[in-house]
């Protein structure tokens, strides 16, 4: 019986080896550890044997039960890493093939622009009025100091709808707005995006664009603070190393008035065809807010002052994208409008 | 505005070259568009004289020309029929490389060589609209005076730079040359010369007794001044005035209107010659037109007046359209002997509306426009008397008639130095400002005890556009210099800034529908009215009450929009001609809807969010992509409700949209209360719509209320707390008549379940096999669950047979 146990163990630990996959495997637990197995076979003479042989011989079989059961889990273990590495293995997908998603839209790169303006001046504590794109000629020319037949409306040859109702020629009209919401409080900090309307339709013109204005009505505002808060905003636009140029100008509601330049976003200032050489854009312009126009706003000129600016949103876009030909713009061209 | 160097410095020597003074202007605001050099590529090109001129031996059209350039005698064979022998000519010489980029050199043409070439006034470049039809043809041939050998830029005045001016309104002073020269003296402090204006009025007799001036209307003229020249000699002008006159951009055309035009660009005068012989009785009337009244004006073409319109007439007729256009019938001829001068003042207003009118925009009318000075109106008229006399043009018969109603006021304005610079944010002294104020021409007179502190200004009647202390801060600041002006921020309170709720929602919005997949599009506020009928929305019971323009740049941008439709319909078109047919777009912005017809106040401007889905989701390789439909966008929109928060939306089919299919399209509104609001639609485009607009897809589209979003959306979540108690799912398939509408099924669910479901889905839709036909089967997941304790099977088991036997009696819902 001795023998037999240790011929077992013998045979056991040489066929595990042979065993290739789970099956096999299985097959040999039955055939040495099962209920009609080698092991069990022999344990089954265990009553014949003597008094003093059997706690021997019972301790030897639950040694070989022992080892038998170990090499099982041993091999157990040893299969089932190798299955699941032949497995991953298997599993292995082309990772270079695309994604499946459902892929981000785009904003229209005006949007994108207003929204950069948006924060520029949100951080610099202004808020964002907004107003009606059909406006009273009131609003748009008479309270901003341009009565019927002043030359200045010769400037924006604009779309009229009735003589006292017309498409806004501009986003000043939300200056006077906001002023008679506010007044007769101070400051009163806003910027207003917009579109805005003229009789223009050519290569660089389109009749109906967009607009950015700014207004700061307070006790004490100067000259100085209006360049300052255009530098501040220029540099966040377009770089911190964008200078600015003012120019006298010329626009009834405010007085001083200027056009505002940046140094030429494309050649630094050094001139180029952007700039057709000089080294400056025209983007803004600006100026002190009248006072008349406070006056139709409100405001007592006495008591407070103010300044004001206002700037094409598609230039700034064209200049900022790179975007040769405004019309782009309004084409809404699925394969322009992918790029931003 | 185009001012010559040579011009200006006839005035004022600034010592700078054209680009420098172009700098200096631009930036105190007069502003130098371009600098413009007319003598460039003509370095080469002199005046040759033609010493013979034989025909070509070979060649029917080609002539041999001997020229004389003074240094050489050239062979040039030219093509040119106008050449005579003993004319002066341009020559361009060897080596010369003309404006048009020819390049001049030695050649054979037909056997014979040719050194140079002949030149057309296009060879050289000259601006069209400043020479005679018969100069732009052929060879240019130069008066006999000029001087053979000289550079030809020299000889037509092209040497002298031309500064183009891009004028504000407010600075119409500078659309004369004097005016210019004023303000280059201002801004260089240098030393300013006028011309001295004297008349010796040589002429016989007197002016009184021929010429009578009335004013009938002195609102629309303000003062006329006349005068009378007897014994007319046309010619053409000197070739300095005339050289003046082509740099500013005019043609020369004989002495007398020569005169008017060079006193016009110098002094900002327009002036007008009337034939003296065809003016009824010698009397100007200056009265506004009467109804229907007609002039044949210098064009020959008959204008039909109305009183809008002022005319200068005499006791018979109209025989001028004020500060517009001539009449033809006394207009100067070469039979005219004696000339009535008119100088005048108009109301700028009047001119501007009559000018439009008829379609006429002159260098006289654009003066008048924008108002010139009434105070030297005379005094431009006896500069023209002093050309006319220095020039030999005719005799100056004495005396002026001088009709001057509303004589200018002097203008004063007070100022405080103290103010300017709380303005401008700087410190400059009341000297300063004075010195500044003086180079201007304005006087300043210190008030008694307060010098260099509180003054007034005098303002030269030129300046009109000086009005108050501001205006006189801008004169300081810009001759400080803009940029001298230190940068600063400003010192008030801090604020906050803050976008409004309503502004984040619309933000919220583009952001979902941007991480959607969405391209935002930008279309116009106005529309082809023809989409009314595309839309079929004009076939409705009523007609949609849409704005017109009244001056739309086309019919295709007639109307305000009241849909948003016509401009995403319009993208998606655009997009297919060029085979994209798969597009997500949305667009935020306004409709148009008026409160009354025509408009007495501001109409009802909506804020809309419109999109439109065409075709499918991009292709990919795992699979079917999903098509664009009306479950798609309907998705959208509840991911939008969801961003929003907004709950307890309701649906509803909307068969009568008339741009949508009728069995495809649904409004969506909540009920506050009894009160209704609606949010809006979606559906698909209908079938007659896409024929219409030549589409092949099926486009669904949605257009959403802002306002009622915004009222609706919720700023943040609640928290709720969380179960503690297990939940059972039971689910049922129930068969149904296809036309019952979901919605009516979860109303049962709801009212029949609410104490115990805590939610159901719809898992599955199904129609076909072992579905009998027109019958459609409905399978929904119910969880049943309480916050306060744990259900029982059999109250699970009660509720689910009572929704089921609910839904069978109302709805005649069979289970499977």
């Amino acid at each position: 019986m001795r023998e037999q146990l240790e011929q077992i163990r013998a045979e056991a630990s040489r066929t595990i080896a042979e065993a290739e996959n789970s099956e096999a495997l299985q097959e040999w637990r039955v055939r040495y550890l099962g209920k009609k197995g080698h092991l069990t076979q022999v344990l089954r003479g265990m009553g014949k044997l003597t008094a003093e042989e059997r706690p021997i011989l019972g301790a030897l079989a639950n040694d070989v039960r022992a080892a038998l059961e170990f090499m099982l889990e041993e091999k157990g273990y040893q299969l089932k890493e190798a299955e699941k590495a032949e497995r991953l293995t298997a599993e292995a997908i082309d990772v270079t093939l695309p994604g499946q998603v459902n892929k981000m839209g785009s904003k229209h790169p005006l949007t994108l622009v207003i929204d950069e303006i948006k924060e520029i001046f949100l951080g610099m504590g202004y808020s964002i009025a907004e107003g009606p794109e059909v406006e009273l000629d009131y609003y748009n020319f008479e309270a901003l100091n341009i009565p019927k037949d002043h030359p200045a409306r010769d400037m924006q040859d604009s779309f009229y709808i009735t003589p006292d109702i017309l498409l806004r020629t501009h986003t000043s009209p939300v200056q006077i707005r906001a002023m008679e919401k506010l007044k007769p409080t101070v400051p009163v900090k806003i910027i207003c995006p917009g579109r805005v309307f003229r009789r223009d339709d050519d290569a660089t013109h389109s009749p109906m664009f967009h607009q950015v204005e700014g207004l700061l009505v307070d006790k004490e505002v100067t000259f100085g603070d209006l360049r300052g808060t255009l530098l501040t905003f220029v540099r966040q636009m377009f770089g911190p190393d964008r200078e600015i140029r003012l120019r006298p100008s010329f626009f009834p509601f405010t007085e001083p008035s200027a056009e505002v330049d940046i140094s030429c976003v494309i050649c630094d200032g050094k001139g180029c065809r952007v700039c057709k050489g000089s080294g400056w854009l025209e983007i803004l312009g600006a100026g002190m807010v009248h006072k008349k126009v406070l006056e139709y706003g409100g405001y007592d000129p006495e008591e407070v002052k103010g300044f004001a600016f206002g700037m094409g949103v598609e230039r700034v876009a064209m200049l900022k994208y790179g975007i040769d030909d405004m019309r782009l713009l309004y084409d809404n061209d699925m394969r322009f409008l992918s790029r931003f | 505005m185009h001012v010559s160097i040579e011009w200006l410095r006839a005035y004022v020597d600034a010592g700078l070259n054209a680009e420098q003074l172009a700098d200096k202007l631009t930036r105190a605001g007069i502003a130098v568009e371009n600098v413009i050099y007319r003598d460039q590529g003509l370095d080469k090109v002199v005046v040759g004289y033609l010493q013979e001129v034989e025909k070509h031996p070979d060649a029917e059209r080609l002539f041999v020309c001997k020229v004389d350039t003074g240094t050489e005698m050239y062979q040039i064979v030219t093509g040119a029929d106008n050449v005579r022998a003993g004319q002066k000519v341009p020559v361009a010489t060897p080596g010369a490389k003309l404006p048009n980029g020819l390049k001049i050199k030695k050649t054979k043409l037909r056997g014979i060589e040719s050194i140079g070439m002949l030149c057309s006034a296009e060879e050289l470049a000259l601006d069209e609209k400043t020479i005679s039809p018969e100069e732009r043809e052929g060879i240019l041939i130069l008066s006999d005076d000029a001087l053979i050998g000289q550079p030809i830029a020299q000889t037509l005045g092209l040497d002298a730079p031309i500064l183009e001016l891009e004028l504000t309104p407010n600075r119409a002073d500078c659309l004369a040359v004097i005016n210019v020269a004023r303000e280059v003296s201002a801004i260089t402090a240098k030393p300013l010369t006028l011309p001295a204006i004297t008349v010796e009025e040589k002429g016989q007799g007197s002016i009184e007794g021929q010429v009578q001036v009335a004013i009938e209307d002195p609102e629309l003229c303000g003062r006329y001044a006349a005068r009378l020249f007897t014994n007319l000699r046309l010619g053409p002008s000197p070739a300095w005035m005339q050289q003046r006159l082509q740099s500013a951009g005019m043609r020369p055309i004989n002495n007398i209107v020569d005169i008017t035009n060079y006193v016009m660009l110098e002094m900002g005068h327009p002036l007008h010659a009337f034939d003296y012989n065809r003016i009824a009785k010698g009397q100007i009337i200056v009265r506004r037109a009467h109804q229907g009244e007609k002039l044949i004006t210098l064009d020959e073409q008959e204008r039909q007046l109305n009183p809008e319109n002022l005319v200068i007439a005499d006791p018979e007729k109209a025989v001028a359209l004020a500060g517009v256009m001539g009449g033809l019938e006394t207009e100067v001829t070469d039979k005219t002997e004696s000339i009535l001068l008119e100088a005048a003042h108009f109301n700028p207003a009047s001119i501007r509306r009559t000018a439009r009118q008829v379609g006429l925009r002159s260098e006289a009318s654009q003066r008048f426009e924008k108002g010139v000075n009434i105070a030297t109106v005379a005094l431009a008229m006896d500069r023209a008397a002093q050309l006319i006399e220095e020039l030999n043009v005719a005799d100056v018969v004495p005396g002026t008639v001088d009709v001057y109603l509303k004589p200018a006021e002097e203008r004063v304005i007070s100022f405080k130095v103290e103010s300017i610079n709380n303005l401008l944010g700087t410190q400059i002294a009341g000297t300063e400002m004075a010195r500044f104020f003086n180079n201007l021409g304005f006087a300043v007179k210190w008030q008694t005890g307060q010098e260099e502190l509180e003054g007034q200004v005098t303002i030269p009647t030129y300046r009109q556009d000086m009005k108050d202390e501001h205006d006189l801060a801008e004169e300081v600041a810009r001759l400080f210099g803009y940029d001298n002006i230190a940068t600063t921020l400003p010192k008030g309170v801090t604020t906050t800034g803050q976008r409004t709720w309503p502004q984040t929602v619309k933000e919220k919005m583009v952001q979902t529908l941007v991480g959607s997949g969405f391209r935002e599009v930008i279309t116009f506020s106005f529309i082809n009215p023809r989409h009314l009928q595309k839309l079929k929305m004009t076939a409705q019971p009523e007609e949609p009450a849409v704005i017109a323009l009244q001056n739309p740049l086309s019919e295709e941008q007639g109307i305000l929009r009241p849909t948003m439709m016509a401009g995403l319909l319009d993208v998606a078109v655009r997009n297919a001609s060029r085979r994209i047919n798969d597009l997500a777009i949305f667009e935020l912005g306004s409709t148009f809807q008026p409160r009354q017809l025509p408009l007495q106040e501001l109409p009802i401007e909506k804020a809309k969010l419109s999109a439109l889905m065409m075709g499918q989701e991009g292709i990919h390789w795992s699979g079917k992509p999903q098509s664009y439909d009306f479950y798609y966008l309907k998705g959208i929109i509840e991911k939008l409700l969801g961003t929003l928060k907004i709950e307890k939306v309701q649906w509803e089919a909307w068969p009568e949209c008339p741009f949508l299919h009728p069995g495809r399209s649904a409004r969506l509104y909540t009920e506050d209360g009894k009160e209704r609001i609606d949010i809006g639609y979606l559906g698909e485009v209908h079938p007659d719509v896409i024929e219409a607009y030549d589409l092949s897809g099926r486009p669904v589209v949605m257009e959403l209320d802002v306002e009622a979003l915004t009222a609706l959306a919720q700023a943040k979540g609640y928290y709720k707390a969380l179960p503690k108690y297990p939940s059972t799912d039971r689910d049922m398939a129930l068969i149904l008549p296809i036309n019952v509408p979901a919605s009516k099924v979860e109303a049962i669910i709801a009212q029949k379940g609410s104490k115990l479901v805590e939610r159901w889905q719809l898992f599955d839709v199904y129609q076909g096999n072992q579905i009998p036909e027109g019958y459609r089967s409905l399978a929904y997941s119910l969880r049943y669950q309480r916050a306060d304790r744990t259900l029982t099977d059999e109250e699970v088991n009660k509720t689910h047979d009572d929704i089921k036997s609910a839904l069978t009696a109302e709805l005649g819902a069979q289970f499977r």
